[in-house]
Order: C-alpha cells, then structure tokens, then sequence
C-alpha cells in the first residue's frame, strides 16, 4: 500500500488528475459525435446523457482509492454540523438532554472512583488494600485491633506485602485567638514506606521510633500545613511544634495532594504509634491486649485473592483467641475492602452511592428515550432529504454513516458537557454532607476511568442515534416517497406507538424516581421528629480539649471543676455536665472487657458493652430518666468506690432474676458498684438496634477532652458567645469547639440519608424535567402532524373544546400507563433503598400519592401548549394545506 | 445471450466479468478509459455497453491492485489521456480468469443446451 495515497496533497493532485481524465473522456465522445455529423449541440448533450452523473462516476472511483475513511469523515462531520446547525432547537434539545444523563453518570462514577474504590491521592496499588477489622462472634458491631494483636499479624501473615497501621486522630492547633482543628493519623513506622509515598523534605519513620511510651516526639506534616501555617519555610526541619502539649519534631514534609489514608478529612499531620498516649484517650496502650483501638489495613502481594488472604488472618485470630482468652475471647479479624472500610466515611457513603449510581443510569435512559423521540421526529421530517439522497445515488451505507457522524457529534458535545457537569460537581459530596466544624476532604476523581466509561456511553448512545433513524432512512422506498407523505393521525400508527412506548418509559422511570426521593424525604422527616431517648430541644454542646493545649491531669480536673461552675452561673442556664464523647458522635464510645459478679458468660461470650464516662447532672441535662436507683454526684470522686449506671438492656442481660442495684463488675482492675439503672437512649445512630451500655463517674474515669452539655434558654449565638468568654477568662491559650445544638448534632448522624436525598431529588428532578420535555414533544408532534384530522373534526363539527380534550385524554392515558407502570417498578425497587428507610414503608400511600400529584402536574403542564394549540386549529388552512 | 437489435438492447456487464474484459482489451496494446469503452462496445457488435460509472471504478480498482498500470500521455490530436496497460502481474490474472471464464461459459452453453443436443 503506498501511504502517500493517504495525505492531503497527494489526494488533491489525484483528485485533478480523475477530473482532468473525465473530461477528456467526455470531449472525446463528443469529438466522435460530431466526426459521425452530429450538431456540436446535440453532441455535447448527448455524450453527456451517455456518460451519465458525473459526480455519481467521481464519487464510486474515488471510493475505489481505499483509505478515504479519513476524507470521508472529515466531509461527514462538516455535513453533519451544518444540519445541526439547521435546527438549532433540536440539536441544543438534544445535547442538553445527554449532557445531564452523561454528566450524571460521570459524576457519580467519579465519586466512586474518588471516595470507594481508588480514595488515597498519591497512593499506589489501592486496589491491593484491605482493611483490619475487629469483629465479635455472633455481633454486628466492628472495632480496631489491639496494638500487641497487629504486632501479631505483621509477624505472622505471610500473604501480606505489610501490615499498617493508620488510626486517626487529631489536635487543636491554636491559629490567633481561634482554635484550628486539625486531623492526624496514628502509624506505624512503615507508613510512608508501605504506601509507597516518599515526604518531599526530610524523612519518614524509622522502626525504632514505634515503640517506646512517648519516647519519640516527632512529626511528618502535610504540604498545606508547611505551606500555610509555616509559610513554606525552607529550614522547616529540625523546628519544633507543641501538639497536644508536647513539643515535637518536625522531620518531614509529606508531597503536595497527599492528604493521607482517610476517607472524610484532610489529614495534615503524621505521627509514630510510640506518641499514641498523646494523641488518643484512655492512657498508655501499646502493652494493652484489652483495647481494641488500632485502626490499620494490608496490602496483599501481588496474586493473592482476599478470599486467601482471610483464610490466613482467621487461622491467626483462632491461635491469639486460645493463647489470649482472658482478651481475645470471641475475637475475629476480618479483612474488608477499601470501599467497606468501617473506620471513615467509605461504608457510610458506599450504599448511598450504589443507589446514586442506579438513579443516574435511570436519568441516562430517561435522557436517550428523549434524544432517541427527537431523532425519530427529525429523521421522518427529513425523509424528503433522504429520498433525494438516496435518488441522485447515493449508497444507504453512506447515508447510515452520515446519520451516525451527527449522532457521534451530538453525543460528543454532550460526553464533553456531561465530563464538565462532573468536574463542577467534584465537591458536591463534601458540600452536602453536613460537617461538624472540620473541613471534609471528599474529592471526585475524574481518571481514564471515568473517561473510559462517559467514552463507552458515547459510544453507545452514537450507535442507537445512528440506527434509530437510520431505520425509516433505509426502508424509504423511492417511488413512494417522492410523493409527500400524509399527516399522522393522533395514535394509532406504528411509530407513534413506539415514540409513546418511549414516552412511557420516561414517565415510568422518573416516577420511580419520585417515589424514591418523596420516600426518603419522609424518612428524613421521621428521624427529624424521632426521639433518640434524650432530649434534644434546649440542649448546647461544646467540645473542650485540654489534652491538646497540654493540660496534665491535675491541671484537667481544676479548669474542668472551674468552667462547669461559671457556665452554671451563667443567666438562663439551667443546667449544665461533661461527658468524654456525646451521644451521636462519631468519636467511639470506650469499651473494654468486664467480669460481673455472679453472670457466668458464654463460652465465647466476652462481655465489653460500650460506656461513657459522665459528670454529675448529666442526666438531668440531657433529660434520661434515671428508672432506679440514683445519680452519680460529687461524692462520687476518686476517693470513693467506683460507681456505673447501667442502662435497661445491660440490667436485664446481667442480672436477669435479681436487682441490678449494688451488683459489682469489674472493669480494668477495679471493682464498680451499679447505683442505677438509666432508661434506653439511642447511642450512636437512629438507626441502631438497642445496645447493651452504662455510665461511669468522670471524676473516677477522667479525661482531658470533653464534651460540655448545657440546657439554657439562650439562643446558640449568645451561649457561644458567653461560653467561649468564660473560657478565655480561665485560659486565653484553650478555645472551645463550634457549638451545636443537639438538634443539630443529631440530625448530622442523618448524613447517609441527606445525601441520599439530595442525589435522588436532584435526579429525580432531571428525570421530571426531561420526561415533561419528551412528553410535551410528543404531544406538539402529533398535533402538529395531526392537522388535517383536527381540521377535519372542526369542520364536521367539533367544537374547539372537543379538540382540546381529545389531546388533554391523548396526554392523560400516557401519564397514567407511565404512572402505572413506574409504580410497580417503584414497589419492586424501592427495597434498594432498604437501610437508608427510617420508620417510613417503602409503600407509603402519601409519598406514591404526592409522586402522582407531581407527574400529573408536570404532564399537565407538558399537553397545556399542544392542546391549545390544537384547539386553536383553523380548518379551512388545515385542509387546504 | 439473445441478440436483437444491437442499439436497443445493450447488456450491461457484471462486475467480475468487467475486469476480465478490461484486462483481454489491454492485451492488444495500452490505451485510455475512453478507447477502452469504444472497444469493448465495437468489440462486441454494439451489444456490451460499459457504463462509465462502471468503467472508471473498474479501471482505478485493477491500478490499485497493480493489475494495470497508469500513465498521462498526449493522444494524437493533442489532448493530455490518461493510458493504462497490462502489468505482468495483469497478464497472470487474465490468465487465470480467462480459464475461469472458460468453464463458466461452458458450464452455461451445457446447461442452456436443448436436451436432446446435449447427448443421451
């Protein structure tokens, strides 16, 4: 093959030379003509009428040069942008529908691209990555592992290229007169090794760092750190930093965009498990098999399934389980995929994500039912076009061809416009998810991926806009179609019913849509109104980390005892307690294994509930009946016998026959007495099942960062306000955190479904919006079609109301085929969004109700114009025409 | 093959056959897509008619797959023609569809026979 064929020049010389070759045929045959005694008239045309079209005969040689696939497109895609740009309408109708159906799809993907599946930027080989998770036999709970117990796995698991550790934390940074949080991790020295990330100043961990209590107070900060805090300075190594009191090291300076192992937050600060005691509550736990707070994950080596994997670590678990019962009792390790991960915001968001996924393939199939309509009108309005095409010789595949360039036009624009709705809608998720004063770090990730995926439904898209008109185009039969075709009638013929079927579909899956989104808006509405078992009306909360401003123990007690008495002085306070972590935080309540007094556990049982540690009037403030027994009060200090108040569940599972009052467990070493029993509250989220919990004393437990409730009839502001005062006047170094009031607190734990319901109704509204364009298409198409039969009707005598309602039934019997239609998929979908449903049934006759209410006002508003306009109709011009 | 009258009825040539005919015309000497036409017509007594949308296709096909050569040349009454001729390449392909056309045509004439002419 000579490849100088195939350049512009060459082709142009050839194209002369076929011109230049024609010609001389023609005036040959012409010569001959007039050598035989013809008139040179008569010679001319008749050796033109001989050699027949011209530019048919250019056309089928140049066909035979071969490699004109290149010219031809070119010729094509001109062709094709120019009758886009004859009808404009169609054409911005058409992109803008597939841009929202591509844009939606590419959004959600990049999501899960970014937040499930590849969440770590910098981080290589994410797809290797499990994580640690702690389970108990028989619960559905999960915790971390126990720091002796991962020392295990990294000892002993063969199948894993490491084992790390990443549990996350975090300090308060004072910036000004304001407090900065910020989000750190906990790792073990192989950290930055094991991810394959390299600090771009200074160093990682060294393995002598990890071990030794406090013993190595050094720091890797993240780039915006260096860059913000620290103005980039060059000479950044060596400097010292106080965090959580203790000044450390600064020994490295992790890459710019690498923001950690953490989906949620940006984490900014990395420091060795030796410094765990500084940065994490509940003392020094590097030696402590009991505590499962280590947050970690693995990377397999390269070939090796999870599936195998798992088979190695429960073989590890069962041999820690028999040489460590008094710990590890029921103790299992199960290995969890990144997008499972239960320790961030990857397992929240995954489920959400799933059904976002579904509700934008259904905004796809909405948006292409569209095009897929407009296309149909346009390819029998341009029949006429066609047939003249096919007349003057042109081939039906070049013609499919043609109709598949501007289909590949159309559905590039909108690929391109659908990729640039997913780079805006990049930080949709942190935007919407409500966040309680740290920034969120949730980002899209726009990869080959994606762009593979937005590519393949480009591709499919151009291929069904390419065959649906290319259907009629094909089956045109010249004879017949030369002649204008009749007008339509209203229904009836064959491809209105399949325009009608697609008109269906659309009204189906966008009911489905609303349905889903009415469904979760109830369920929002339900957690709104549900009580947690506390109250939350009147209640303020404030965190107040001591730990981080480097307060000891003694110093804790004295600002802590101090505070509470000025925020009880304060007017319209009326009462005011700590506790270590708030109900609904996302900060784990403690938990350790206990042994009570005359219970014999299972014998893989290993009671651990969950507790609290709780200043006096905590239960008065939060408004949870103590049922028996009394409240903890200032006799109940570090002097006297330990106390807890146990709630309903863990009465009735300990002590079954008797009274839990004065019953004894014990819980780290010492003995603690029950004082009462607390009614049910709900711990953590709505959604929870009840759960075994008790209270113990702060003032026995004590911790340095805590959470002040406070009942008071000020508003939010002025408690702010007068809090972060008192504050100051104690310490001008410590700031309280952004105050809430409960009802906020706890509305943020709803985050899954504020999610959930923002994607669905934005999707949902789409899908409304588009079926409304598909079905107002329809109707103004048949209209306009149907003129002669309206005009007809006019003159036999129908009034102009008659044909108004012929059109408004026309619309109504395909709302109510779609409606009917988009209900039962509705019933039999709606189970997808299973765990994300508070109180609400997934057949709530309000929300099918409400969903009906909108489709028909929408297909209302959809039949109004074409009906008037049918009305409207003049029958002397429709039956003349 | 019935004849009539020669102007009226002309046939038109199938496609595989055209090459053949093309490549048995330039046996007799290079000439151009107009005196290649003329000849297959006169060659045949006025019954075969090439089209030109045939010819032309026909003819840059065979140059492509270097059956046939091409060249501008200026014809006797001084008009630039494009000249094609018989490449080795060409001979050997006129040989194999000429046996091939052989068969064919005698495989036709069998089957069109009168029974009775043909034997038995």
């Amino acid at each position: 093959m000579n490849l100088r064929r195939f350049l512009p020049s060459s082709r142009r010389r050839r194209e002369e030379e076929l011109n230049a070759e024609l010609a001389t045929h023609l005036r040959m045959a012409e010569a001959e003509r007039v050598a035989r005694g013809e008139s040179p008239a008569d010679a001319a045309a008749n050796a033109r009428r001989e050699f027949g079209n011209v530019g048919l005969v250019k056309q089928t040689t140049r066909e035979m040069w071969g490699g004109l696939w290149l010219e031809r497109l070119a010729q094509d895609l001109r062709f094709g942008l120019r009758m886009l740009r004859r009808s404009p309408g169609f054409s911005i109708l058409a992109v803008f529908c597939l841009t929202l159906g591509i844009g939606s799809n590419a959004a959600v993907y990049s999501w899960i691209e970014g937040i499930l599946l590849r969440p770590y930027a910098l981080v290589a080989g994410q797809d290797r990555m499990v994580v640690l998770v702690g389970k108990t036999r028989g619960e559905t709970g999960h915790t971390g592992l126990s720091w002796p117990d991962l020392l295990e796995v990294r000892r002993n698991a063969t199948l894993f290229e490491s084992v790390v550790c990443d549990k996350i934390t975090g300090t308060t940074l004072a910036a000004g007169d304001r407090a900065e949080r910020v989000s750190g991790q906990i790792v073990s020295a192989n950290y930055f090794e094991a991810i394959g990330v390299r600090p771009v100043r200074g160093r990682g961990f060294e393995p002598s760092e990890e071990s030794g209590r406090n013993a190595h107070p050094v720091v890797v900060i993240g780039y915006r750190m260096w860059r913000d805090r620290f103005r980039s300075d060059p000479g950044i190594l060596g400097k010292s930093q106080l965090m959580s009191g203790v000044p450390h090291t600064i020994i490295g300076v992790a890459p710019e965009g690498f923001n950690g192992t953490f989906v949620g937050y940006p984490v900014q600060f990395w420091v060795p498990a030796s410094m765990e005691e500084t940065f994490d509550q509940g003392g020094y736990k590097l030696d402590d098999r009991s505590i499962p707070w280590v947050e970690s994950f693995a990377r397999l080596k390269p070939g090796v399934t999870r599936a195998q994997a798992q088979a190695e670590i429960s073989g590890i678990a069962k041999r820690l389980e028999a040489e460590y019962p008094e710990t590890n009792r029921g103790k299992e390790i199960e290995l969890s995929p990144l997008w499972r991960n239960p320790f961030n915001a990857a397992e929240r968001l995954s489920s959400t994500l799933q059904i976002a996924a579904v509700v934008a393939f259904f905004v796809l199939l909405i948006a292409c039912a569209n095009v897929s309509n407009l296309l149909l009108v346009r390819s029998f309005a341009r029949r006429r076009e066609m047939t003249i095409r096919l007349a003057i010789g042109s081939g039906r595949g070049r013609l499919v061809r043609q109709l598949i360039t501007e289909g590949l036009i159309v559905s590039a624009l909108a690929a391109g416009g659908g990729l640039l709705v997913a780079y805006l809608g990049r930080d949709l998720l942190a935007r919407v998810l409500p966040s309680r004063g740290v920034a969120l770090n949730l980002p899209a990730a726009i990869d080959w991926r994606v762009l593979a995926i937005s590519a393949g439904i480009c591709a499919a898209t151009t291929l069904l806009f390419g065959l649906v008109p290319a259907i009629p185009a094909s089956k045109i039969d010249l004879a017949s179609s030369i002649k204008s075709e009749t007008g339509a009638v209203l229904g009836g013929s064959g491809r209105s019913r399949v325009r009608s079927g697609l008109v269906l579909l659309q009204v189906s899956l966008s009911f489905a849509l609303l349905v889903a989104a009415g469904l979760l808006v109830r369920s929002l509405q339900a957690m709104r109104s549900a009580s947690p078992g506390f109250s939350t009306a009147g209640v303020m909360l404030s965190g107040i980390d001591l730990s981080s401003a480097g307060y000891d123990a003694a110093r804790q007690k004295t600002f802590q005892h101090e505070l509470l008495d000025r925020v009880r002085a304060l007017g319209g306070v009326r009462s005011a307690a700590y506790a270590r972590v708030a109900p609904f935080s996302y900060r784990p309540n403690s938990t350790s294994p206990i042994v009570i007094e005359g219970y014999a556990p299972a014998r893989d049982e290993l009671p651990a509930p969950e507790y609290d540690e709780v200043s006096p009037d905590f239960f008065t403030t939060l408004g949870i009946p103590i049922l028996s027994g009394r409240d903890f009060t200032q006799a109940d200090d570090v002097t006297a016998q330990p106390v807890a108040i146990v709630n309903e569940a863990m009465a009735a599972r300990y002590w079954p026959r008797g009274n839990p009052l004065g019953g004894i467990f014990h819980l780290k070493g010492r003995a603690v007495r029950v004082v009462g029993v607390a009614k049910m509250a709900n711990y953590n989220t709505l959604l929870e099942v009840p759960k075994l919990f008790y209270y113990v004393p702060l003032e026995q437990f004590p911790a340095g960062a805590v959470v002040l409730h406070v009942r008071a009839t000020l508003p939010p502001g002025a408690m702010a306000a007068a809090l972060a005062k008192e504050v100051h006047a104690l310490d001008p170094g410590v700031a309280p955190s952004q105050l809430f009031t409960m009802r906020e607190y706890v509305a943020i734990k709803s985050d899954a479904q504020t999610v959930a319901l923002t994607l669905v109704g934005i999707f949902g509204g789409l899908a409304l919006l588009l079926a409304t364009i598909g079905l107002y298409g329809v109707m103004s198409y048949a209209v306009s079609q149907g003129q002669r039969e309206l005009g007809l009707r006019m003159a036999l005598g129908a009034a102009a109301s008659d044909l108004l309602a012929l059109v408004m039934r026309h619309g109504a019997v395909l709302t109510a085929g779609g409606v009917l239609l988009g209900a039962a998929a509705a019933l039999g979908s709606t189970r997808l969004l299973g765990s994300l449903l508070y109180h609400v049934s997934p057949r709530d006759p309000l929300v099918f109700g409400s969903a009906f209410l909108a489709m028909a006002a929408a297909s209302l508003a959809a039949c109004l114009l074409p009906a008037w306009r049918a009305a409207r109709t003049d029958p002397a011009r429709a039956l003349r025409d | 093959v019935k004849k009539v009258d020669p102007a009226a009825s002309r046939i038109e040539i199938l496609q595989g056959t055209l090459d053949l005919i093309i490549l048995q015309t330039l046996r007799w000497g290079p000439r151009h897509g107009y005196g290649i036409a003329q000849m297959i017509r006169a060659g045949s007594g006025d019954v075969l008619q090439v089209e030109t949308g045939s010819l032309y296709p026909a003819l840059h096909r065979l140059e492509l797959k270097g059956a046939i050569a091409a060249d501008w040349e200026v014809s006797e009454n001084n008009q630039r023609v494009r000249v094609y001729r018989l490449t080795a390449a060409g001979r050997r392909q006129l040989v194999a569809e000429r046996s091939k056309w052989d068969r064919l045509a005698g495989a036709i004439a069998e089957l069109m026979a009168p029974p009775s002419e043909s034997g038995s």
